[in-house]
């Protein structure tokens, strides 16, 4: 007997997308039927082992028939449905947020965020310099992670990888209300006091590097950090027998950081703290 | 920043041979070749006597290639390695009960399951990647019981939690059995086409009632009852377990009184009912199904069949021994008798790892001649007359290793190794010459692919294949289809010719720890992982962990108050084998009566000392999970420390 597992059979659905009739998976989102389609539509708060938050609206495309514009990246494709993602209105509305969020906090590392600001020409200055959100020095109170809130956008992602989406721990929740809701760890605790087990599982959902390594936090701080001279090598973990896919990210023959490929059916993108920091023994070297 | 209390010793990397002149000598730096030759000649002398510790942190490649060097270079089945000190009885039993050793299901299917019994295993620690599979199947609906004697972390979660006194799982296994024979919920169409010896089982497990068990294993007879009829009814479960179920003196007997339950009641052969053990090493699945062990050849096939070792010897152009080889266990036995001289030890531990630690290093040091390869100098390699630095597996060496679902995955060279240091496979292959050998490997692929034409159940995977899969579940036996994610399916064939050998259900009797507690020794010590930290230290000791706070003794609020300890406070932990002092922690989550220590730190607190050497007599797995010890207060004016 030979059987292939092939999951739960899915209907084409079809509709238009930019004036081109185009086909998706039923239960496909806008945003992957724009990705299949070879669209590139921005989006921040997006991830994709996790439930669309619709925090940022960076992704926001028109539908026809809808008076407001609409997240792609949560809206599920409907057949018959007409959308348009590079409308003036979207495109207005794209460089308002990007502006907004580039004038509130540090996108300095959140990656393509640079390219955006270009394409939508969005002008973050236009604010003043007092626009900044949160105004404090990042946070280092451990060696294996840094909390830099001042590139915070609350997008909600590491909440809902340390919560019931995947790590079921808890530790990180949002503090406050309106202006001053922000991501915390159990209200202001320092991570070495709070339920944080160091899986690292945000950092690997954050989108703007508020949440990084404490290796690459201290070589950026050092100017060494390149990405241009990184290599990426997807190997398996060296610790418990349940095979966790590692992505180990080298620069100089050194292990600078470990991510987890999302797509894999073991991990999903996420690792415990021996996989995702345990790695400083290969390289005790004399 | 807040500073680790403690930092364990960290380990640098081996970068270049080392050799011992004479007995006492220290061990001096040496050229490749003198390391090479001086290996050669040493096993050369103890042909007949030899023994090859294999490494289940190591690759499947290297795992064929080392058994291959034991059985065609030195002519034995002297091959083994540490699953013989965690999941041997896991395959033991699984072996007995259904031909094949491997954990029957997919971590996929525990997503999907409805009832899920996680016993002797604190999952969210020692697996935590696997839990997250776990906590998805929760939050679908699933009911999930922890049976454990310490109320862990995993337990938190659970529906219930069984808190069984050490060593009784046989007991509470068959109270379940029972109760579910007496309320009618057997399977009965299955248990009468795929099984034999229900009769016999329904006997064995008929005085076990649940007023009975309740006095034996602690646990009140309700919640027994209970497990028993949400496992029964669930129209899918899985029962997943780890080494608090192997690691007794009776764990294969353990291992086969919960697959038991399985067939009582069908959960075996379907998709999301299955049987889970964890695996601890990430290759000691692999190890193990490329034949580093002493009673089978690569593919999990038994040395005992004749057909089989001619396959092996007309591709391997030698003579397979037509007996089974001695396990770990047994050549530490036979290191006592004289009658194994050499070992070559690849990235194993044992002078750390081994119960009676101390009995360990002693045997160790009475061979004529130690090889070690590593990547540290472990305490082991201390030991060695020669040192070999090799390369890490998982990330300077391309290969496979095989997880606890059974799926082969690639791992991948990632950074250059450090000095001189070699891969395993080209050391082997070194020494094989050395001794008359002449392999050509130019690449792992090469090793696999060799392995794949002779173990059917891997014929399939070739390395573009494992990469196009993210990894594929053995058996696969043709390279255009892959099976199912689960193991015996053929078990629910009607056709009886295509259901083959029926599950014999196991008739294994109670029998409590060996090591009694009494008024010397009042108190059971369990062994266990935490998050953080891994087996002997060697690798997890090199990162700074904020969880980290070193070894200690835990014990629960009321022990500590009776013993008038305070947490960090010093004692002195004794039991019938040795002696070691810990600090306390105070753990809510024990029971009267019960400490729990770890291995994670061995050059500060050798937990081993006290650990007892009482073997599985299958499979040869020690006791570690139940030793009976003492706590004293160590007070300033008191005895002179050790």
């Amino acid at each position: 007997m030979t059987v292939t597992p092939l999951g739960i059979p899915r209907r084409l659905l079809e509709f238009t997308l930019d004036g081109e009739p185009v086909r998706a998976p039923e239960g496909s989102t806008i945003l992957d039927a724009c990705r299949a389609a070879g669209k590139d539509v921005p989006t921040l708060c997006e991830g994709d082992t996790l439930t669309p938050k619709n925090a940022c609206r960076v992704c926001v495309v028109e539908v026809e028939g809808s008076r407001t514009l609409v997240p792609a990246c949560s809206r599920r494709a409907e057949p018959g449905m007409e959308v348009r993602t590079g409308t003036e209105r979207a495109r207005h509305s794209r460089k308002v947020v990007l502006e907004l969020l580039a004038s509130s906090v540090d996108l300095s590392t959140t990656p393509r965020v640079a390219g955006w600001l270009k394409e939508y020409e969005a002008k973050p200055d236009r604010f003043g310099p007092d626009a900044a959100r949160v105004d404090e020095e990042p946070r280092v109170d451990n060696d294996l992670y840094v909390r830099d809130y001042g590139k915070c956008i609350l997008c909600y992602k590491c909440v809902d990888a340390c919560g019931d989406q995947w790590q079921n721990t808890f530790a990180i929740s949002v503090a406050g209300r309106g202006f001053d809701a922000r991501i915390a760890v159990e209200h202001d605790a320092p991570l070495t006091d709070s339920a944080c087990v160091y899986c690292g599982n945000c950092i690997e959902v954050c989108p703007t590097g508020a949440l990084s390594f404490k290796s690459e936090f201290d070589m950026r701080a050092a100017g060494t950090w390149d990405e241009s001279r990184q290599s990426e090598t997807t190997t398996v973990c060296a610790y418990c027998g349940v095979g966790c896919n590692l992505t180990l990210h080298v620069q100089d023959n050194e292990i600078v950081k470990v991510t987890s490929p999302h797509d894999n059916p073991v991990t999903h993108g996420n690792l415990c703290i021996k996989g995702r920091f345990g790695y400083q023994h290969v390289q005790n070297r004399d | 920043m807040r500073k680790r209390d403690r930092s364990p010793k960290t380990y640098t990397r081996l970068t270049h041979p080392l050799v011992r002149d004479a007995r006492d000598a220290p061990l001096r730096r040496a050229t490749w070749e003198e390391a090479l030759d001086r290996t050669a000649r040493g096993l050369a002398a103890a042909r007949g006597a030899f023994g090859m510790f294999s490494c289940a942190r190591a690759t499947n490649e290297m795992n064929y290639v080392a058994q291959k060097f034991a059985r065609v270079v030195m002519g034995t089945n002297n091959v083994d390695s540490c699953n013989r000190t965690c999941h041997a009885p896991s395959v033991a039993g699984l072996s007995a009960a259904f031909g094949s050793g491997g954990g029957t299901s997919s971590y996929e299917e525990i997503e999907h399951t409805d009832v899920i019994v996680m016993w002797g295993s604190n999952a969210r620690f020692a697996h935590p990647i696997f839990f997250q599979h776990v906590l998805r199947g929760v939050h679908n609906g699933a009911r999930m019981y922890a049976v454990d004697p310490r109320r862990t972390s995993t337990a938190e979660w659970a529906e219930s939690w069984l808190g069984l006194n050490v060593g009784t799982d046989i007991p509470m296994a068959h109270a379940i059995g029972r109760e579910i024979i007496h309320s009618g919920l057997v399977n009965e169409a299955f248990v009468l086409r795929a099984t034999t010896g229900f009769e016999e089982y329904r006997a064995l497990v008929e005085p076990w009632t649940l007023s009975l068990a309740e006095k034996v294993t602690g646990v009140p007879a309700a919640a027994v009852r209970e497990l028993a009829h949400a496992y029964a009814r669930a129209e899918r479960a899985q029962l997943c377990w780890t080494l608090g179920i192997t690691e007794h003196h009776n764990g294969t007997d353990n291992v086969r009184a919960l697959i038991n339950l399985s067939l009582l009641t069908g959960h075996v052969g379907r998709y999301a009912s299955g049987l889970q053990p964890l695996r601890g090493q990430n290759n000691v699945q692999g190890g193990g199904d490329m034949g580093a062990i002493p009673n089978r050849l690569p593919g999990f096939q038994d040395i005992l069949d004749g057909g089989v070792r001619l396959k092996f010897e007309s591709a391997w152009d030698t003579v397979i021994q037509p007996h089974y080889g001695l396990n770990l266990t047994e050549m530490f036995e036979a290191m006592e008798d004289g009658s194994l001289r050499a070992v070559y030890c690849i990235g194993e531990n044992p002078a750390q790892s081994e119960a009676d630690g101390e009995q360990a290093v002693r045997r160790l040091r009475e061979l004529d001649f130690l090889v070690v390869q590593d990547i540290f100098l472990t305490k082991t390699a201390e030991l060695a007359d020669v040192v070999l630095p090799a390369t890490a597996g998982w990330a300077e060496t391309e290969g496979t290793t095989t997880n606890s679902e059974r799926r082969v995955q690639r791992v991948r060279r990632a950074v250059t190794p450090p000095g001189e240091a070699r891969e395993d496979i080209d050391i082997l292959c070194e020494l094989a010459a050395r001794l008359g050998h002449d392999w050509k490997y130019p690449d792992a692929e090469a090793v696999w692919n060799e392995l794949r034409s002779v173990s059917p159940d891997h014929y399939g995977m070739t390395y573009e294949r494992l990469a196009e899969h993210q990894g594929i579940q053995w058996p696969c036996p043709h390279t255009d289809t892959l099976e199912p994610p689960y193991l015996h399916g053929r078990l629910w064939e009607t056709d009886p010719e295509r259901r083959g050998r029926p599950a014999p259900f196991g008739i294994v009797r109670h029998d409590p720890p060996v090591d009694l507690t009494d008024e010397q020794y009042p108190i059971r010590l369990t062994t266990g992982r935490r998050l953080d930290s891994y087996n002997t230290g060697v690798q997890s000791g090199g990162y700074a962990s904020p969880l980290r706070r070193g070894e200690y003794v835990e014990l629960c609020p009321e022990d500590a108050e009776r013993y008038g300890v305070v947490v960090g406070e010093r004692v002195r932990v004794t039991s019938r084998r040795g002696s070691v002092l810990a600090p306390v922690w105070v753990d809510t989550g024990l029971r009267p009566g019960l400490a729990f220590m770890t291995f994670h730190f061995p050059d500060e607190v050798d937990t081993n000392r006290l650990t007892i050497e009482a073997n599985c007599p299958i499979a040869g797995t020690a006791e570690f999970k139940a030793s009976a010890i003492r706590i004293e207060k160590v007070s300033a004016s008191g005895p002179a420390l050790r």
